[in-house]
């Protein structure tokens, strides 16, 4: 018999919001956050927008000695992983010392500080670089750093899939789980939001040079002409169903019930993608179909080709027009290592509330893709919802979410409804 | 029942040792591969020695818009790829793609290539806002390092599951523990798993010189490395890439492959004490071995060799020792136990693939690879830790280890072909 893995508890950081409950006001009334870049001057710069958390202000959140040695990306994710932890309810102390492990998705470590410490070496020589940038650039920071503040000592790990790397550090969080390990906190919170960052992320060729933050990133619209990066992200609290019973949780936010990845051959080989089959696969694993599916958060590229090869895969599988799709990360940009998270969040946040929160700023779905492309809110039961995430390069990764146990039913209006 | 995970194929590029059978080779003789930095001229820097490939990426069969799209730590991966597909008698013809995946590991990415291209478009540093008219195409590949991942699939034409692991110093040791899940739990029958780390440049070591990690020695580059010995004062930097043949022990045997070794049990916990820095009684080390070696249903007496992470700074040794001792109990005096790194230097994420690689030939060849460079021993560093030469001798368990920075601690329990056979 399979362990089952069950999410209790949520750290949402994005530009949508500082928590969850921030998060779902902005994202289920589709008021999107891109706007013009302010952590530096970007009119030099082709692209211009990007979904920034604003105001944060970490020397409230996290104690002074962590500053110096961390960049912002993690910052954040310090303070997305106390609030899962608060969120769930884990009090400190009350694990297995070698119970609990940390999986974080990452794509560029921490950038910004790793700009900081390259200038001081070239500009003013090596004894100048920090005693901190052998450990607050590399990707695996935001683990050690969290395994660190909250004790954590159990299995962990580090996954970089670009874009998919969310759903992949998840997933490495159920093989922990369904090994030997009570409860790991994962998913992924990143950005790098710096000159340097901007222009080695905005090399890939596929973000908008729109200036117009409502007309930047519009996937599946005819109009779509490419991204908006972003920052932030989620973490999660995950756990065997029974290490959640035995700490008195008896609902939680849903289960984590199927995931597969997959790999696109090159562009120039004429096989087929595998998006598809990396929707199939992890539908399976749920021992679900595809009509029992309610929502599908996409991950809507925003690139023509990459948007009709996404509608293509959803309607060989579900049929045209065959299940709701949604893509809330057009009020966010792409948040790379923490886009896929953050979108587990939203999922099970909707499921929650009885809502499938919008895409935002599309008018309407190329008609070619055959894609019932949700652009308001919509109120109806979720029991089911499949997250599909694609990181640059070809790698895929799909994963379905389902109800708590015992709340399979629909469930008619959320606390806002 | 269970599926279980075998070695076919090994591929390594190494300091002073490109290819598999002359890694082997240097780590038998107890000949050392490090010297004095020639890439980048050293002076300012306190640490000024490393173990470098001489790596003619062209010689090795990369075309043009390879060398000029992927980072030195990615042509490691892709020419390793490539010999252990071959090594294992296979080639991306005679693979079902679906069922092949790549997990590759790496500590630091593509950090040479971002540092050159710093340099270009920062001009050496003086602009904050640098300029993006001077970017490369492929400057996103070597933001996120997953393209290095993406360059293996690609060349040996895998579609499975496909990743990047980076924990750090123990990235080589958990991207295989991750592949050997992928192979258990079915979700591919062959990975080609390993990891990549081409980190010798100006940045890595300053980062390193701040925190003194590196061993200032710098009279007598060959003896640099000295993991275990009273006089060592820091690791020395290296680089280099190991990448192995996973395959379902069934799916091997079916094809009639030869299999080096099994891979038999995996354990990996944090230390959650400091990024940087060990407690000196290896409790974490010792729990991740403990988690190893029951996973492989072995008991500590049954290792017959323990490749230790033997970085040669002061509290490495000292701590490993302790977790040792911990883990193994009386055995761990009995048990041979030595550093390679005193040969190839410290190639951060790789190591630990490099390192695998060697157990595996060590089953094949029953020879335990000295520790080089160890002339007399800490006595806080009290076990046999094979100085100077090798030592034929039976070998069926043995033992790899890892620590590294993030307070990673993993461990790996390999075994060798006639029981992984039965």
């Amino acid at each position: 018999m399979t362990v089952r893995t069950v999410v209790t508890g949520l750290g949402v950081i994005a530009p949508t919001g500082f928590g969850s409950d921030a998060h779902w006001e902005s994202t289920t009334r589709g008021r999107s956050a891109i706007g013009r870049i302010t952590r530096f001057d970007p009119g030099t710069y082709a692209s211009r927008l990007a979904g920034e958390i604003r105001e944060f202000q970490p020397e409230k959140h996290l104690p002074n000695r962590l500053l110096p040695q961390t960049d912002h990306m993690t910052r954040l994710s310090l303070v997305a992983a106390d609030w899962a932890f608060a969120d769930a309810a884990v009090e400190a102390g009350a694990v297995p010392e070698f119970g609990v492990g940390v999986v974080t998705a990452s794509s560029a470590g921490g950038f910004e500080f790793g700009q900081r410490e390259l200038q001081k070496l070239w500009k003013d020589g090596p004894e100048y670089v920090s005693a901190y940038q052998s450990f607050a650039w590399f990707y695996a920071v935001n683990t050690g750093q969290i395994s660190i503040r909250h004790g954590l000592r159990g299995p962990s790990g580090v996954l970089v899939t670009e874009q998919a790397g969310g759903l992949d550090a998840l997933a490495q969080a159920r093989r922990h789980i369904r090994r030997d390990t009570a409860m790991v906190i994962a998913g992924g919170v990143d950005g790098s939001l710096c000159p340097w960052g901007w222009v080695a992320r905005t090399a890939q060729g596929t973000t908008s040079t729109c200036e117009d933050p409502a007309r930047a990133y519009l996937p599946f619209d005819a109009r779509a002409s490419g991204s908006v990066p972003g920052e932030g992200g989620a973490l999660f609290v995950v756990e065997s169903e029974e290490s959640a019973r035995a700490r008195g949780v008896t609902s939680g936010y849903g289960e984590i019930a199927g995931y597969a990845a997959t790999f696109d051959p090159p562009p120039d080989s004429g096989r087929e993608r595998t998006l598809r089959r990396a929707v199939e696969q992890a539908l399976d694993e749920a021992e679900v179909a595809p009509a029992e599916v309610d929502v599908v958060f996409a991950d809507a590229a925003g690139v023509p080709e990459l948007d009709a090869a996404e509608a293509e895969a959803l309607k060989a599988v579900f049929g045209p027009h065959g299940v709701a799709v949604t893509a809330p990360k057009t009020m966010t940009g792409r948040l790379s290592a923490g886009g896929a998270a953050l979108d587990v969040a939203t999922a099970l946040l909707a499921m929650r509330e009885g809502t499938i929160p919008p895409t935002a700023n599309v008018s309407a779905a190329a008609p070619e893709y055959e894609l019932d492309l949700v652009l308001e809110p919509r109120r109806r039961p979720i029991t089911t919802a499949l997250v599909v995430a694609r990181g640059t390069g070809g790698f895929n990764a799909a994963m379905v979410v389902r109800k708590p146990r015992g709340q399979a039913g629909p469930e008619a209006g959320g606390r806002d409804g | 029942m269970d599926r279980r995970v075998v070695i076919t194929g090994i591929g390594v590029i190494a300091p002073s040792a490109l290819g598999t059978k002359l890694y082997w080779e240097l780590l038998t003789s107890g000949r050392t591969a490090t010297r004095r930095i020639s890439f980048f001229d050293p002076s300012p820097f306190r640490s000024q020695v490393a173990a470098e490939c001489d790596f003619d990426p062209e010689r090795e069969g990369l075309s043009p818009q390879q060398i000029r799209r992927m980072d030195r730590a990615a042509q490691f991966a892709v020419v390793s790829a490539r010999e252990c597909l071959t090594d294992a008698g296979l080639s991306p013809r005679s693979l079902d793609p679906a069922r092949t995946g790549v997990v590759v590991g790496s500590a630091v990415g593509c950090t040479m290539g971002l540092e050159e291209e710093y340099r270009v478009v920062s001009d050496d540093g003086r602009q904050w806002e640098v300029d993006g008219d001077y970017a490369v195409p492929h400057l996103f590949n070597y933001l996120v390092p997953s393209s290095i991942a993406a360059e293996v699939a690609w060349d040996i034409a895998a579609e499975g599951p496909v990743s990047l692991v980076s924990t750090g110093c123990t990235s080589g040791l958990d991207s295989v523990g991750r592949a050997v899940e992928l192979i258990r739990e079915g979700a591919a029958d062959v990975v080609l798993s390993g990891a990549t780390d081409a980190p010798i440049s100006p940045i890595t070591m300053a980062c390193f010189d701040a925190i003194k990690a590196t061993t200032p020695r710098v009279d007598d580059p060959p003896a640099a490395s000295r993991p275990f010995d009273r006089s060592r004062n820091g690791f020395v930097l290296g680089e280099g890439s190991a990448m192995l043949v996973l395959e379902e022990r069934e799916h091997a045997l079916g094809r009639g492959a030869h299999i080096y070794a099994e891979i038999a049990g995996f354990g990996s916990r944090c230390n959650a004490f400091h990024m940087t820095g060990l407690r000196p009684d290896g409790r974490e080390m010792a729990e991740a071995i403990r988690a190893a070696l029951a996973e492989a249903g072995r008991n500590p007496e049954d290792v017959d060799y323990v490749n230790a992470h033997g970085s040669g700074t002061k509290q490495n040794d000292r701590h490993e020792t302790a977790a040792f001792k911990r883990s193994l109990g009386d055995h761990a005096y009995r048990v041979p136990v030595s550093g390679i790194k005193s040969m190839i230097g410290h190639s951060l994420g790789a190591i630990g693939s490099l390192e695998i690689a060697a157990c595996a030939l060590a089953l094949e060849h029953q020879v335990v690879p000295p520790t080089a460079n160890l002339h007399e021993a800490d006595p806080e560093c009290d076990l046999d830790y094979v100085p100077l030469e090798a030592r034929e001798q039976r070998l069926d368990t043995v033992l790899t280890v890892g620590s590294g920075f993030g307070g990673f601690q993993s461990a790996m329990v390999l075994c060798g072909p006639e029981k992984a056979t039965r």
